[in-house]
């Protein structure tokens, strides 16, 4: 088991043709992910060749749509390299073409395109992963994005994000217990899956036995977090917050990841989660030793 | 990007909303001969990017034009909230009979837009909102669907604003919310907006803050609102050059991949810090995913050229970069540098290719680096020899 996606997940890329749709599709294969194909209006009916995970050559069928790609393939994960100026549109044709899952790596996607994809999103079939975001990995099962694959394997471990890199931190520091699914679900102000929709679905997964969640400045997704695990969460959750060095009104990095005023601070969240039971450690490492320490007594 | 009050006005006029756009000054001369040729009573108002300037004396009414020469001196060269004035905006006098406020937000938690609107008062809103939160409205904006004449008309309703200025209100609430979509807004404020004598309604004073994303993505001409001059010299070095970076008071230079690794290798620094005589990081930069030498040579350049800085810690995570790349990336940096790199450089990779990236470094043997194993111990190492 897992969450969001798993070994029959079929995916999709739009902007497979593109430069980081090509390199990444390349890694998702190789990483053993069901990649059946791609989305490009203006190379539709073109193929892409690839190699699978066992070094076999593929042809992967670029369609014209998104649901003519998944009438043709199957596909219920599309996952989106297209340039922030057009993530909008490509948002909206695959949440119309009622694919049960989007993952948007794009980076520096406007926030008022967000906010609208939100709104159209709501009372549709589409779960939507980012923007601005790894995407998500089962490790050994499949891949929809850009976490390196090799980092860890499958194990016990549920790891939510905002941060790429922390992701892949966390995953090398845990290496030797494994994870059932990590998320990075993105460092943008507005995006589509949040810790809370993380947590319940690890909490729903019989494979996972600690969930790790992982956070950073800015917004009150932490705090919030820390009140849903309170009254919905009983398996074991370990946090970390990046950032208690960040100052007020500078940006770090991530379009949402700033101090304004009291608000949005490292130490507010640290607190918020502290409060409710989470065990919050002081550095990746100490985190990972804390929920190394829950896995052993387990 | 935030904007300063008069770059906010000119964003209001070009959509047609109510308000003095005034003269902005650099030199208190200028601000006299702004006052001339205005007549009457004016107001000098300081133009930084922080509020409370009132409070702070940054902003003075002037009788004459010598009066408007005395406090734009006055308030020329003036540091509120850390900021130094540099400019100032001389604006006809126009006092309020009564005071509104009104803003358009981003509702990060809610994944929505919020209008927030009281007429009970407008510069003293937090207080308002404190004694009378009943006053203070918040409506919900759907982003899907926005505000057209019905939507402004029902908060102008919900707001209560009074008969006289109703319909003008309708109507700058409309184009008050074209001011947050057609620029990519965050935040749109006005405060106060001011009923004025006639019963005319101003935007006396107002808030802009644009989505550096959109600004990118569909808005060249954002760019005439940044203000170079007031940018930190190494920030605007590093703006140039294309890199991620916040520049910080601290000792120890930090590169890194990936924003959120960063920043956890700033609180780590600071935490290791704490043994090592205080240092603190001095900057953040992350490099991003493709860690090539002329990437990292351009980090550390700027890096190096931080006075503050003794030494620097390189935190990388090879995802999907290989520290291979990324340690050719070092080598060929300190190479590109040559003499202009003399301070103390830690190391600390993992991840992708880990065993052939430590091994380049070893086999370079630059007498500058140190290779460390672990995020903490090379934190640790870092802080050292920062306070050496």
């Amino acid at each position: 088991m897992s969450i969001y996606l798993n070994k029959d997940s079929k995916i999709i890329v739009q902007g497979i043709t593109g430069g980081m749709g090509a390199k990444h599709t390349a890694l998702m294969l190789d990483s053993g992910a069901q990649i059946v194909g791609g989305v490009n209006a203006r190379k539709a009916g073109t193929t892409v060749s690839h190699k699978d995970h066992d070094g076999n050559d593929v042809e992967l069928p670029v369609f014209g749509t998104v649901k003519e790609a998944m009438a043709e393939t199957g596909a219920d994960v599309s996952v989106l390299f297209v340039p922030p100026a057009f993530t909008k549109d490509a948002c909206v044709e695959a949440i119309d073409a009622e694919i049960p899952l989007i993952v948007v790596i794009t980076e520096g996607v406007p926030v008022q395109d967000t906010a609208e994809v939100w709104s159209y999103l709501q009372g549709k079939k589409t779960r939507m992963i980012g923007p601005n975001c790894p995407g998500i990995i089962t490790p050994g099962e499949s891949l929809a994005g850009i976490t390196p694959h090799t980092i860890a394997g499958k194990g016990p471990v549920g790891l939510v994000s905002k941060s790429g890199t922390l992701t892949y931190q966390m995953m090398y520091e845990l290496r030797d217990f494994g994870f059932s699914t990590a998320i990075g679900i993105g460092g943008d102000p507005i995006v589509g899956t949040t810790h809370i929709d993380a947590l319940q679905a690890f909490e729903d997964d019989p494979e996972t036995k600690v969930i790790v969640m992982i956070g950073e400045i800015g917004g009150d997704a932490e705090e919030r977090a820390a009140e849903y695990i309170k009254a919905n969460i009983t398996k074991p959750v370990v946090g970390y917050v990046a950032g208690f060095t960040a100052p007020e009104g500078k940006t770090m990095g991530h379009a949402g990841a700033i101090v304004s005023g009291s608000a949005g601070t490292a130490a507010a969240k640290q607190e918020a989660l502290e409060a409710v039971g989470v065990k919050v450690g002081k550095t990746p490492s100490a985190t990972a030793e804390l929920a190394r320490e829950i896995l052993q007594s387990l | 990007m935030d904007l300063m009050e008069y770059q906010a006005k000119q964003l209001f006029a070009k959509h047609g909303v109510a308000t003095t756009l005034g003269v902005v000054v650099e030199t208190a001369e200028a601000a006299k001969a702004a006052a001339e040729e205005m007549g009457g009573v004016t107001v000098v108002k300081a133009q930084v990017k922080a509020g409370g300037r009132g409070k702070a004396g940054g902003v003075k009414l002037a009788k004459t034009p010598d009066e408007a020469f005395e406090h734009a001196s006055n308030i020329l060269g003036m540091e509120i909230k850390g900021l130094t004035v540099n400019r100032v905006l001389v604006t006809p006098a126009t006092p309020p009979e009564e005071e509104y406020y009104f803003s358009f937000l981003l509702d990060r938690s809610n994944r929505q837009y919020l209008c927030i609107a009281s007429v009970e008062g407008g510069v003293e809103i937090e207080e308002v909102a404190k004694t009378n939160p009943d006053a203070v409205k918040k409506i919900a904006i759907d982003p899907g669907v926005g505000v057209d004449a019905e939507k402004a008309r029902a908060i102008a309703t919900e707001a209560a604003f009074p008969e006289p200025v109703f319909e003008q209100a309708v109507e700058m609430i409309e184009k008050l919310f074209k001011v947050f979509v057609e620029e990519d807004a965050t935040l749109v404020e006005v405060n106060p907006l001011a009923r004025l004598a006639g019963d005319r309604l101003e935007a006396l004073d107002g808030k802009v803050s644009l989505d550096d994303n959109a600004s990118e993505v569909r808005h060249p001409d954002h760019e005439q609102f940044e203000i170079r001059e007031e940018a930190d010299a190494l920030e605007s070095k590093a703006k140039d050059l294309g890199l991620n970076y916040v520049k910080l008071d601290g000792q120890v230079g930090i590169i890194g991949n990936g924003a959120g690794l960063v920043m956890s290798t700033l609180d780590v620094v600071a935490y290791a810090g704490e043994k090592h005589g205080g240092v603190k990081p001095a900057n953040f930069l992350d490099i991003g995913g493709g860690a090539n030498a002329q990437v990292m040579a351009n980090g550390l350049d700027v890096i190096l050229n931080d006075e503050q800085v003794k030494s620097v810690f390189v935190n990388v995570f090879g995802g999907i970069t290989a520290c291979d790349e990324v340690a050719n990336g070092i080598v060929g940096a300190l190479e590109l540098l040559g003499g202009a790199a003399t301070k103390p450089l830690v190391v600390r990779l993992d991840g992708n290719n880990v065993e052939l990236g430590r091994q380049i470094l070893n086999e370079a043997n630059h007498p500058l680096v140190t290779l460390v194993d672990t995020m903490d111990g090379a934190a640790d190492k870092a802080a050292e020899l920062a306070n050496a």
